[in-house]
């Protein structure tokens, strides 16, 4: 078993939702009802800068899609996974090399190998965590729907 | 984003039953859970309405499928649960038919305890059927039972955490498992333990579902039920594609890979509520929250006086089988030390002497438990089933459902427990007295 825990940290997590502007996302689907579309149309709608990243795609959401991270022609903050766990030593050697902040690796998208090249460069790692779910329960309006946030405040909730 | 981040702190119960799910409101502050009265809500602009019904962005929509006040009451349960998120419906018995409708298919079968509430019974006999599907009932004392019936198109094992009426306390950890080896999902209906008394979900099960009406409301005033899921099964294990596959009835969304551990949830309320309505109401989704907010300090009490009326019931020469798990002789006791540390409820059934004319005379003679048909009230309730809820039945067929002549239900509120002894010592001298003036007429 990966010990998935360290890199589910809600604090890290958060950190990571205030520092980010701009979000790669590698598999990025050009399919409206695949889930990286859903997360990508999500993100882009919150107000951060989606780059897809997928060699079978020339533009995805209305941006261009780059074949490869190292493509990318801006900074990145985040680079978003949604490919198979086996590819992601291979990613997290990319998101090293363009100096990335932080490696977010989607439900299921894990791979110790990866997530320890990406720590050994200086990233930030999240694991088996949705990006979408973790934004809506910090910052969006998961609790609309009944999911369960986890979150206990009484600190007045700003406008949504 | 502009709040202060939060830790992960693993706060009591109790602070949860008073805060979960909700923030004080952003528009006005207001500290209580605002009643939102409102079918509707108006969307921003265009491309978020159609954001919304494609579910890629969480908004409200129509009163049918959500409400910020019933949604504060599904997270609040989630939360007391331990699991992923909850659905509410306008009854547990519309919670049930939710739960299973959204992973059942004609010519699917379930495995069911025969130990369930009467309303349960039927909806599994009748609306099943009316479904194509087949049921088989165990005994839920014997895991080994459920082990046994599995079939190819076995879809959920399902039952009670303490069963109505009888008292059987379920090995949650031992079914869950025997479930877990066939990839199917375990069903608990935690409405007579509640989150305070026990978590199924920590034990193993799947689903939760509860009628809301009872202790979770705890006050007799709404009904209500909900569908909690632990958002752990693997809905993709190729028995249930109508959860995992392309959905005809959401223009070919695949629930489970798109939401993952929401999948469930998302499904359930998306099409299961939105199809077969069956919502809460926002105002009964507040009365159940001010029930929440005592949950705890409720339960403590129910189970106190229970467990005296129960003592009192034992040593009474009138009273016999009495079915309290939390009685130190009951075959259920080390079940009850394992899943209900903190008390096994407050729901139990005892026989009356003289048999379907005892229990009568007994509800006749007693003037401060309430005569009806309910449980989970903070007062106490009392009924008999041979001359109400099962009158018609011979006192053969009584037996057969489990129920004896005199047999006779209580719900032991929170009143002061001297005071509901005293009632129904009320109630048996009654009892004695027309016993005894039928030996002197006859």
């Amino acid at each position: 078993m990966t010990d998935l825990e360290r890199y589910q940290d809600p604090l890290t997590i958060q950190r990571v939702l205030h520092a980010t502007k701009t979000i790669a996302i590698v598999g990025l689907s050009n399919n409206e009802l695949r889930a990286s579309y859903f997360v990508g149309y999500y993100l882009k709608r919150h107000g951060y800068r989606v780059i897809p990243v997928n060699p079978r795609a020339t533009e995805i959401l209305g941006e261009t899609s780059y074949p490869s991270l190292q493509d990318v022609p801006v900074p990145v903050d985040l680079v978003n996974v949604f490919r198979a766990p086996d590819a992601l030593p291979g990613i997290a050697r990319d998101a090293v090399e363009i100096n990335a902040d932080a490696l977010w690796c989607q439900f299921g998208v894990i791979n110790e190998e990866g997530a320890r090249i990406a720590e050994d460069g200086g990233q930030t790692v999240i694991m088996d965590r949705c990006l979408k779910v973790e934004h809506a329960r910090y910052v969006g309006r998961m609790h609309w729907l009944g999911f369960n946030t986890q979150r206990i405040t009484s600190v007045r909730a700003g406008l949504q | 984003m502009t709040d202060k981040p939060e830790e992960a702190r693993a706060f009591g119960f109790e602070t949860r039953q008073l805060h979960a799910g909700q923030r004080p409101d952003p528009n006005t502050g207001a500290r209580a859970v605002p009643v939102f009265q409102t079918t509707s809500y108006v969307f921003e602009d265009p491309e978020s309405a159609a954001a919304y019904f494609n579910l890629q962005e969480y908004g409200n929509t129509y009163s049918r499928i959500m409400n910020p006040t019933v949604a504060v009451f599904e997270e609040r349960v989630a939360n007391l649960e331990g699991g992923s998120g909850a659905v509410a419906f306008s009854s547990g018995i519309a919670a049930q038919a939710g739960a299973l409708f959204t992973l059942l298919e004609p010519g699917d079968h379930v495995v069911s305890s025969s130990a369930l509430y009467g309303g349960t019974v039927n909806q599994f006999k009748h609306l099943f059927r009316k479904m194509n599907v087949e049921l088989t009932w165990i005994d839920p004392d014997d895991p080994d039972a459920w082990r046994g019936v599995v079939r190819p198109n076995t879809k959920a094992f399902f039952a009670e955490t303490i069963g109505n009426p009888a008292g059987n306390v379920l090995d949650i950890e031992a079914v869950a498992a025997i479930a877990h080896e066939h990839e199917l999902p375990l069903i608990v209906d935690n409405t007579f333990a509640t989150p305070y008394l026990c978590r199924p979900i920590e034990w193993g099960a799947d689903i939760v579902i509860h009628s809301a009406t009872k202790f979770i409301g705890g006050h007799g005033t709404s009904i209500g039920g909900v569908v909690v899921e632990a958002g752990t099964f693997n809905w993709s294990n190729g028995r249930f594609p109508v959860v995992a596959d392309p959905s005809p009835a959401y223009h070919g969304l695949q629930f489970h890979e798109t939401f993952g551990e929401y999948g469930y949830l998302m499904k359930l309320r998306a099409e299961t509520l939105r199809d077969l309505g069956g919502t809460l109401a926002p105002l009964n989704a507040f009365l159940f929250l001010q029930g929440l907010e005592t949950l705890s300090l409720r339960m403590d009490r129910h189970v106190e006086n229970a467990r005296a009326v129960a003592a009192f019931l034992e040593s009474h020469e009138l009273a016999s089988n009495v079915t309290y798990p939390g009685l130190p002789g009951s075959p259920y006791r080390t079940l009850v030390e394992k899943y209900l540390p903190r008390g096994a409820g407050a729901v139990f059934s005892f026989d009356c002497a003289g048999g379907r004319v005892g229990g009568q005379d007994l509800i006749s003679g007693v003037t401060l438990w309430s005569h009806l048909a309910n449980v989970g009230d903070a007062k106490s309730l009392i009924i008999h089933p041979g001359s109400t809820t099962h009158r018609q039945l011979g006192d053969d067929e009584l037996r057969a459902a489990g129920i004896a002549p005199g047999t006779v239900r209580l719900s032991v509120g929170t009143e002061s427990v001297e005071d509901l002894i005293w009632d129904l010592e009320q109630g048996f001298a009654h009892v004695a007295a027309r016993a005894a003036e039928k030996v002197t007429t006859a």
